[in-house]
């Protein structure tokens, strides 16, 4: 009948979002930015007993130009967000960014004269992670989080 | 020596230099004005009993509103903690700033880590330290305005750093 025949090859047949977001949300490139105890249990996420490989996201990258998930893990200071927010700037498209813990989503504790009250006064967050710090299954989750949301966005998007 | 035998000699050093003495716990300190500090530390670090090599820090306060103002006519004091490693004894020193007097002689060329520990007492206290080579802030960013850790500084007062990361990554040079 149709196609198969006429093609002598091995095909599937499906939608250009599909297979392209299927490409992304299994091989997401982290770059860390962490500045407190947050990026101490990252470890932790990405080491063998947690072993955030499992889920394509274990190839941490120390550069912004060449990751595509901003993980957030720490207290930010005012002093600090300027550095925060190039380092978003520098990541290419898509990106999406994960905020761990209290400090990064709202300041925690450090309600004070120095500490920003959540990253999102400066950066675009996709993923809020609860937790002082959160346990390595919590930011696992962030990750499939991320993952469910790649499933529902179109390439065209992202310009 | 233990630090109440320290704050006698001192004591008896400077007489009536020797605006306050007290001892809490078993650690003594004294009080002297600006114009006495740098010789009392240069006393405390160059007597061969004494021999404080080194300090450990210098810290702010601010007593404003706290119950012992009353018996002050100063509001703000600058801490000095003192060491000896030869002798391996400790003791405290505390300078008495005016509000409307704010200057206190630096002592970075007696012990060089004080040129931080001097920046951050200004940083955060407003205190002025005279002789200082580089007394920028240290700890706040330079669009700040204020001093934080000042009790009148509203407690959750936050101010923006409206400058772009690259001058805060490149940096100055030390004695511009």
């Amino acid at each position: 009948m149709g196609l198969e025949a006429q093609i002598n090859q091995p095909f599937i047949a499906t939608r250009l979002d599909e297979v392209i977001n299927w490409g992304r949300k299994y091989s997401m490139w982290p770059m860390p930015f962490g500045t407190a105890c947050c990026a101490i249990e990252f470890m932790g996420v990405v080491s063998s007993r947690f072993d955030v490989s499992r889920f394509g996201a274990e190839l941490v990258r120390f550069s912004p130009r060449q990751a595509d998930l901003l993980l957030v893990m720490g207290t930010v200071t005012q002093k600090m967000a300027p550095v925060l927010k190039q380092i978003y700037d520098q990541m290419p498209n898509p990106k999406w960014v994960v905020s761990m813990g209290a400090c990064a989503s709202s300041g925690g504790f450090y309600d004070n004269y120095s500490v920003v009250q959540g990253i999102d006064e400066i950066i675009p967050v996709d993923v809020y992670v609860a937790g002082c710090p959160p346990r390595p299954e919590n930011v696992i989750g962030a990750v499939v989080k991320i993952m469910e949301k790649i499933d529902r966005e179109k390439a065209a998007d992202w310009k | 020596m233990n630090e109440s035998q320290i704050a006698e000699k001192v004591q008896a050093r400077f007489g009536a230099k020797v605006l306050r003495a007290y001892a809490f716990r078993g650690q003594a300190a004294v009080t002297v004005a600006p114009a006495d500090l740098r010789d009392v530390l240069v006393f405390l670090r160059d007597d061969a009993e004494l021999q404080f090599e080194m300090l450990m820090d210098v810290g702010g306060v601010d007593y404003l509103a706290h119950p012992d103002a009353e018996s002050m006519d100063w509001r703000f004091e600058v801490a000095y903690q003192m060491y000896s490693l030869s002798k391996n004894h400790r003791f405290r020193v505390k300078v008495a700033v005016r509000e409307d007097a704010l200057d206190v002689p630096s002592v970075w060329d007696l012990w060089g880590i004080a040129n931080w520990m001097e920046r951050e007492v200004f940083d955060l206290f407003g205190v002025r330290f005279t002789g200082h080579p580089n007394l920028r802030r240290i700890m706040c960013h330079d669009d700040f305005v204020g001093h934080a850790l000042r009790k009148d500084y509203p407690i959750n007062k936050r101010q923006k750093l409206s400058q772009p990361a690259e001058n805060i990554l490149c940096a100055k040079p030390e004695h511009a």
